[in-house]
């Protein structure tokens, strides 16, 4: 890492060129008004100094917790940087090793910590974040990993969000510290034990960067819920935001009276152009059939939490799981919106692995065409989740292509990469002759099936 | 009338003054909103007080508050200005034949035949005043495109009349309850705020502000029951104009404490939606019950 040049507002520029990096939008206007706004507050002041950027920098609620992320970071590292260039021994680390302390006194130091986090006091947590660590966490046995250290400190210490009701009830940790309290006393430890391994090294470690977006679905059901959620409002809102530009404008059939008489005073009153109400488009009626079988289950479940927390752009939705057989789910999106929640009510309600819990598609379909196919019209649109494996059993490509026929138009998604299509099991082409297949195991492939998805339709395909 | 504020505290004490208790953050933005002269983009759930936040100011700084309520399919027309074709038709109807056009033409396109809309009469005043758009989110990109030039020079062109640009220099707040992304060209010309829930203590601030009657007690159980509420997943969690909307009924009602009949009975003032209000019957409703239980008072 070159060393950034000095001064605030060459600080600032580099701050900036994080943000950039992070995929913050930051143009010069943005930088220009960071600068007049620093003129109006005292920017020696942490808080304001960091509201002020951030309402001129990060200009929306993701671009903020990035921005919160990179603050701290490169503050912190700008910091640490001009110590260490400086040579500056920080005072406040004669604590000295305090690993002699006896055992009671160990606990009256645990108790202590204990009680402030109850109390919820940032100075003393912080200090105290400080005495633990030249505690328990002396540098011989230290791990070199700062989240392994942070973790086994805070064993050490005993504290714990859970009641722990083994423990004498004047103890502070009976009822369980409050949980962000735990989690700022973790940062205050993992902060002071960064500055402790800049200050051994002498240089600082390198940085990485924060990209979350293109990374693969989730694998494992329950794998970082909050990323899933994450996700799930992003891609909402930019949704929101596509769907308008396709809208309306495209043929028109009312006349708008009143724009019409304004337009006529170009003629003296009289109405020679005729001017016409956009159309409303019209929502497209949606049905979801997903395989949960084990291999793609996570993919599929993501995927429907997808398109119901999108529900309102369609008119209609009604969305099947299946393995062997299909069984509807609608109403479980309906009354459930945690994504954990839900995959554990499909995997326990759904029944839908009768005898061997492999996917039959055959009889998927001929299940399909009894409960839609009444339904199905040229302006359904059916979308099918699943990695097209049979087993070995008949595909029955006859009867999708009968369901093909019948909707509007029929999407594949198949969550494996295009490289393992038709190889060992997989049958996807003899489907992909009646629908349109996309490869859709990333994030942002996914994003773009959504994208094409919630485009109005403009004529109905035959 | 008009207060000039210095720093960000002084707003914080202006927009106390009037009812309105903001965080620290709001208040540092509204004040670099009134030095700078940056429209304001605020977003943040529904209830947080947006558009409050507006109000208050305009009671602060002594001026007028414009609004502007954006809407699906909202045009120039409406928001920035319209020719009065009736009155227009009108004075060509009644003028005499023999008048030729030219005339006719010069008379139909005054100012008298114009219609100003919000934007208009905010960047026409001669006083300043507290421009607000509220939801910008409801309106088609077009719109937004068009708002641009207003926000940037704070001028309107009329191709008939010519120019109109701002005398003073309004403060202005954009407010968007986040249903769809905004493009970067209007974001890019504003102060970014996010309002989310208040933490605690400023909520039992804010609830005691508009419902000073209400028991300390209470209306500290009264906070932590809405935050309560709120960590649920509910359709629409209750805003903090609820929270204060629950204190009002609680003080009618003289309620001492909040125990579980109490919450079962005036639930329905913080929770609007049949699927919450089970989940919340459930949830918060029990955990009522077991405190009470526990402390016997």
């Amino acid at each position: 890492m070159p060393s950034p040049p000095e001064g605030l507002a060459a600080q600032l520029l580099s701050f900036a060129e994080q943000l950039r990096e992070e995929g913050v939008a930051i143009g010069t206007s943005e930088l220009l008004d960071a600068f007049a706004v620093l003129r109006e507050v005292e920017w020696t002041y942490q808080g304001e100094f960091r509201e002020a950027l951030a309402a001129t920098l990060a200009k929306s609620q993701d671009d903020r917790r990035i921005f919160e992320l990179l603050f701290d970071r490169f503050f912190f590292r700008a910091v640490e940087m001009a110590a260490v260039r400086e040579g500056v021994e920080r005072p406040g680390d004669d604590t000295g090793d305090l690993s002699e302390l006896s055992e009671t006194e160990l606990d009256a130091l645990r108790m202590q910590i204990a009680q402030a986090l109850r109390d919820g006091a940032e100075g003393a947590m912080r200090d105290l974040a400080r005495l633990a660590i030249a505690t328990f966490g002396q540098q011989e046995q230290g791990s070199g990993v700062i989240g392994v250290d942070v973790q086994r400190i805070r064993r050490a210490l005993g504290l714990r969000a859970e009641p722990q009701p083994e423990l004498p009830p004047d103890d502070p940790r009976r009822d369980g510290v409050p949980r962000d309290a735990l989690r700022r006393f973790e940062q205050m430890m993992r902060r002071e034990l960064e500055r402790r391994q800049v200050q051994r090294s002498g240089k600082l470690p390198p940085s990485r960067p924060l990209g979350e977006l293109d990374r693969a679905l989730p694998s494992g059901p329950l794998q970082d819920l909050a990323a899933v959620h994450r996700v799930v409002t992003q891609l909402r809102r930019r949704l929101a935001t596509q769907g308008r530009q396709n809208r309306g404008y495209r043929r028109h059939a009312h006349v708008d009276v009143r724009r019409t008489m304004r337009a006529s005073l170009q003629t003296g009153g009289v109405p020679v152009e005729l001017r016409y109400r956009p159309r409303r488009p019209k929502r497209p009626e949606i049905y979801v059939l997903c395989d949960v079988s084990t291999s793609v289950t996570s993919a599929s479940v993501f995927f429907l939490s997808v398109l119901h927390a999108l529900h309102d752009s369609f008119r209609k939705m009604r969305s099947f799981v299946f393995i062997e057989r299909i069984s509807e789910v609608t109403d479980v999106f309906a009354h459930e919106r945690d994504f954990r929640a839900v995959s554990e009510r499909i995997s326990s309600d759904a029944g839908v692995a009768d005898i061997s819990g492999y996917t039959d598609y055959g009889r998927v379909w001929m299940e399909l065409l009894e409960l839609i196919g009444d339904d199905l019209h040229p302006r359904a649109t059916v979308i099918v989740l699943g990695d097209a494996r049979t087993n070995g059993r008949d595909p029955r490509a006859d009867l999708f292509g009968q369901v093909a026929s019948q909707a509007g138009r029929t999407f594949w998604l198949n969550p494996e990469p295009q490289l393992y299509w038709n190889y060992g099991d997989s049958v996807i082409a003899a489907y992909e002759r009646y629908c349109n297949a996309f490869e859709c195991w990333t994030v942002a492939q996914l994003e773009e099936f959504v994208k094409a998805l919630t485009r109005p339709v403009v004529s109905a395909a035959g | 009338m008009g207060a000039e504020p210095a720093s960000s505290a002084d707003v914080a004490t202006g927009l106390a003054s009037v009812g309105y208790l903001p965080s620290e953050s709001t208040a540092l933005v509204a004040y670099l909103a009134t030095k700078l002269g940056k429209p304001v983009l605020v977003e943040g759930p529904a209830g947080v007080g947006k558009t409050e936040l507006a109000k208050a100011l305009s009671r602060y700084l002594g001026r007028k508050l414009i609004r502007l309520q954006c809407y699906e399919g909202l045009d120039e027309a409406k928001a920035l200005y319209e020719w009065n074709y009736r009155k227009q038709l009108l004075r060509i109807q009644a003028e005499a034949s023999d008048t030729g056009w030219e005339t006719v033409q010069q008379d139909i396109f005054g100012e008298e035949f114009l219609l100003a809309r919000p934007l208009m009469s905010a960047i026409a005043s001669e006083q300043p005043v507290v421009l607000l758009i509220d939801e910008i989110d409801k309106t088609d990109q077009e719109f937004e495109a068009m708002l641009l030039e207003v926000l940037s020079d704070f001028q309107i062109s009329i191709p008939e009349l010519g120019r109109v640009s701002s005398t003073t220099h309004p403060v202005v707040l954009l407010t968007s309850n986040n249903s769809r992304e905004l493009t970067e060209a209007l974001k890019r010309r504003c102060l970014y705020l996010w309002l989310d829930y208040p933490c605690l203590e400023h909520e039992l601030a804010i609830v005691k502000l508009h419902a000073p009657d209400l028991d300390e007690a209470v209306a500290q159980r009264l906070v932590e029951v809405v935050g309560m509420v709120r960590e649920l997943d509910l359709k629409k969690p209750p805003s903090i104009a609820e929270s204060i909307d629950w204190a009002r009924a609680l003080l009618l009602l003289g309620a001492k404490d909040i125990d579980a009949a109490t919450f079962n009975e005036t639930m329905s003032v913080i929770v609007k939606h049949r699927t919450d209000m089970d989940i919340v019957a459930e949830r918060v409703g029990l955990k009522l019950a077991e405190t009470v239980d526990a402390q016997p008072a």
